[in-house]
């Protein structure tokens, strides 16, 4: 059986570095979230969803996009849940959890500093918690295994 | 035509002016992304074509027609040269300076020096040669080696 994979990923840096790990995908079954129409459509990103955006500041949003993300769990039954942020990412790790699925958090490359605030949220929610420079995973204790540059 | 940018959040005129000193000597169009810009800087970078800001569309077809493109060290732009193929010239911005809240920019651009058709102007002095350059090779589209592991370790988990 296919392996079932939702990757969920905002529009912008975070999409592009989802396309990038496309190729450790190939040969599963893979269902796109983003937060940006005709994102999926410009990257050839099949099957896909427009998820509502999320953050901090704005409940009513980040509650709509819990629940469409939730939904589209339901239906999709992943095996596995991997996101590379942002805040709806965090989320889709801590409701795919729920439903069984296995967790990856691939902190943005662009935080060369520290782990991304999404990415500390999404410590507890994350069964492989990666960050994509070595020196940040061995300060916060996540997993260095490479870099999409 | 040489495409500048500076990505979408900060301003960086250490990098325009550099390229606005350099523009004459060059006999080449220079089209700056720039963000917003001053009145007074907007007169003195009159020796390139200034667009402050640019829809993604535009963005994108001004990148791919470049013969090089220069930039801060921004990830975005990194990302863009690897997919489209062009040459990359990196200013890398620096804290110090006040150019960005702290100098992630020098740690990506160390981890890029080495890439195919990415090259590190670590002063805005080392921008002279480089644009002089005719034979700078455009970024590679292929996945690096570090990218390579990063896939491989995902394609183990999702197996396992």
């Amino acid at each position: 059986m296919k392996k079932r994979v939702l990757a969920v990923a905002s529009g912008g840096g975070h999409w592009q570095q989802m396309m990038l790990l496309r190729p450790a995908f190939e040969g599963m079954q893979v269902f796109y979230l983003t937060t940006l129409p005709g994102l999926p459509e410009q990257f050839g990103a099949a099957p896909a969803a427009i998820v509502p955006d999320a953050n901090r500041n704005e409940r009513v949003a980040t509650l709509r996009s819990a629940l469409a993300i939730f939904l589209r769990l339901l239906r999709f039954r992943p095996h596995v849940v991997i996101s590379t942020g942002a805040l709806p990412g965090v989320i889709a790790l801590a409701l795919g959890r729920l439903v069984g699925a296995r967790t990856i958090w691939v902190d943005s490359v662009a935080n060369a500093e520290e782990m991304s605030m999404s990415g500390r949220l999404a410590r507890r929610f994350a069964h492989l918690w990666l960050s994509q420079w070595a020196h940040v995973a061995k300060a916060e204790g996540a997993e260095y295994a490479g870099a999409v540059l | 035509m040489i495409f500048a940018t500076v990505g979408t959040q900060l301003p960086f005129p250490r990098l325009i002016d550099a390229l606005a000193a350099l523009a004459p000597g060059l006999g080449e169009e220079i089209v700056a992304q720039t963000g917003p810009a001053t009145p007074e800087e907007t007169a003195r970078w009159g020796a390139l074509t200034l667009a402050p800001a640019l829809t993604p569309a535009e963005f994108e077809a001004r990148f791919a027609a470049a013969r090089i493109v220069v930039a801060h060290a921004g990830i975005g732009t990194i990302l863009s040269a690897k997919r489209l193929g062009r040459p990359l010239v990196l200013l890398p911005r620096r804290a110090a300076l006040g150019e960005h809240r702290n100098d992630h920019q020098m740690a990506t651009a160390r981890q890029v020096a080495e890439f195919p058709g990415v090259h590190v102007a670590w002063e805005a002095s080392d921008l002279a040669p480089l644009l002089a350059r005719t034979d700078l090779e455009p970024a590679s589209a292929a996945p690096s080696p570090s990218a390579e592991k990063l896939i491989a370790r995902l394609r183990a988990f999702i197996a396992g």
